[in-house]
C-alpha cells in the first residue's frame, strides 16, 4: 500500500533546544536534522533567533543560525535570490524558496522547517534529487529538430514566444513535484508536475520539431495520466507557475491528434 | 527513490523504466465522457426515480417497462459501471503498491463491474420484454 505512516527509523524524536540571549525580537525556528551517520532517528532542535540582528528571510535566519548558533545545521542555498532553486524546502507547512520567503509572512507561532516531502533525506534539509533530475533527463529537455541546422539561429515568432511564457520561469526547484501526493506515492514513473511542465516547455516551442516522438513518449498512464489534477503544484510553486495548466494541454494534445 | 550506493545502474536507467505504454489517453477520454454523459443520465434517473416515490410495484414496473424510460435505464447501468471500474483502477494503480494484489484487485474489479451490469440490464429487459 501507499505510505501513510512513517516507518520506526523516520519517527521524528525531541531534539535540542538553542535558547537566545537578550534577544530583542526572538523568534523560534523549529527544524528537522537527519544525519546519516549517528545511527539516531530524525529529529526537531529548536532555534531561537533575534530578528532584530536578521535579515529579512528565512534563508537569511538559517545562515544566522548555521553561521552563529549551530554549525552543524546542513542546507542548500546558493543564488539567495530565487533563481537558483537550491533552498527549496518545506517551511510551516509549503513547500517554497527560503530565500524568497519572508519570516514576517509565516504565520504566528514558531518557524517549522523541514526537508522537501516524501524524498529520501541525505542531511538534514538536503533531499536526494537523483531520480528527480534523471526524470528530467528522460524527458530530453533540449531543442530537438529534423531540419538542417540553418545559417542563423532558428526564428521565433513575438506571438510564438509569448507561449513560452509561465514555462520558461521554471527554475526546478522540485517544490511543485514534492508536494503532489501522485508524485508521493507514484513517484517512482510518474514524472511530476515539474518535469511535465518542462515536457510541455518543448512540445509547444514552435522551433522544435520532435513534438510526436515528445507526445508518445508521455502516452502512459503512469508518467502522465498520474497527475489527478489535484493542483497542489500550482498553489505551492514559489514562481507563480501552473504545472497543472501545463499538464492539461498536453492531455488536450494527447486527445487532439487521435481524433 | 535513493540512488542507492550498490546500485550500479545510472539513474537515467531506472527513470526511463520499461517506457512509454503508448496507452493511457483511451481511458483518460472515456473516463470524462461517461462523467459528462452520467450527468444527464443521473439527473434524469434522480428525477424518474422521485416521480415513482410512494408508488406501488405494478406502477412501477410499468413505468421501467416503457421503451424511453428502459433505454435509458439501461444507458445509466452501462455507462455507471463503465465509468465506476475505470475510476476505481485508478484509485487502486494509486495506492496498492503489492504487484499480485493490484493484478487481482484490477482483474475482480472488471469481472465484477461487468457482471453487476449484465445483471442490471437483464433486470431491466425482463420487465420491459415482459418475459
Amino acid at each position: 500500500m501507499a505510505e501513510f505512516s512513517l516507518p520506526k527509523n523516520s519517527r521524528i524524536q525531541p531534539g535540542k533546544h538553542f535558547p537566545a540571549k537578550d534577544a530583542k525580537k526572538p523568534r523560534t525556528f523549529r527544524i528537522y536534522r537527519w544525519s546519516p551517520d549517528d545511527g539516531q532517528n530524525p529529529r526537531i532542535d529548536t532555534y531561537e533567533v533575534d530578528l532584530a540582528a536578521c535579515g529579512p528571510m528565512v534563508l537569511d535566519a538559517l545562515l544566522k543560525i548555521k553561521n552563529e548558533i549551530d554549525p552543524t545545521l546542513t542546507l542548500r542555498r546558493s543564488c539567495r535570490e530565487g533563481i537558483c532553486g537550491s533552498c527549496a524546502m518545506n517551511i510551516d507547512g509549503t513547500n517554497t524558496l527560503a530565500c524568497i520567503c519572508a519570516i514576517d509572512n509565516v504565520a504566528k507561532g514558531d518557524v517549522k522547517i523541514y526537508p522537501l516531502p516524501h524524498m529520501p533525506v541525505v542531511k538534514d534539509l538536503v533531499p536526494d534529487l537523483t531520480h528527480f533530475y534523471a526524470q528530467f533527463a528522460s524527458i530530453k529537455p533540449w531543442m530537438r529538430t529534423q531540419s538542417a541546422a540553418p545559417y542563423k539561429e532558428r526564428l521565433q515568432s513575438p506571438e510564438d514566444r509569448k507561449k513560452l511564457d509561465g514555462l520558461y520561469e521554471c527554475i526546478l526547484c522540485a517544490c511543485c513535484s514534492t508536494s503532489c501526493p501522485s508524485y508521493w506515492w507514484n513517484g517512482d514513473r510518474y514524472l511530476g508536475p515539474a518535469i511535465l511542465l518542462q515536457a510541455y516547455r518543448w512540445i509547444v516551442d514552435s522551433r522544435d520539431e520532435d513534438t510526436g516522438a515528445r507526445l508518445d513518449d508521455l502516452e502512459d498512464p503512469f508518467k502522465l495520466y498520474r497527475c489527478h489534477t489535484i493542483m497542489n503544484c500550482a498553489r505551492t510553486c514559489p514562481k507563480g507557475l501552473n504545472p497543472a495548466k501545463a499538464i492539461a494541454e498536453i492531455k488536450k494534445l494527447m486527445v487532439e491528434r487521435r481524433a | 527513490m535513493s540512488a542507492n550506493a550498490k546500485d550500479l545502474r545510472h539513474p537515467l536507467k531506472r527513470a526511463r523504466g520499461l517506457g512509454s505504454a503508448q496507452s493511457g489517453v483511451g481511458h483518460w477520454w472515456t473516463q470524462r465522457v461517461t462523467a459528462a454523459a452520467l450527468i444527464l443520465l443521473g439527473v434524469w434517473f434522480v428525477i424518474t426515480v422521485l416521480s415513482l416515490l410512494h408508488a406501488d410495484y405494478a406502477t412501477a414496473k410499468a413505468a421501467v417497462a416503457k421503451p424511453w424510460n428502459a433505454l435509458l435505464l439501461i444507458l445509466f447501468i452501462v455507462t455507471m459501471f463503465w465509468h465506476a471500474v475505470l475510476g476505481l483502477q485508478v484509485v487502486i494503480e494509486d495506492y496498492v503498491h503489492t504487484r499480485w494484489k493490484e493484478v487481482v484487485l484490477l482483474v475482480a474489479i472488471k469481472f465484477l463491474a461487468v457482471l453487476c451490469a449484465l445483471a442490471g440490464v437483464l433486470a431491466v429487459l425482463r420487465i420491459a420484454l415482459g418475459v
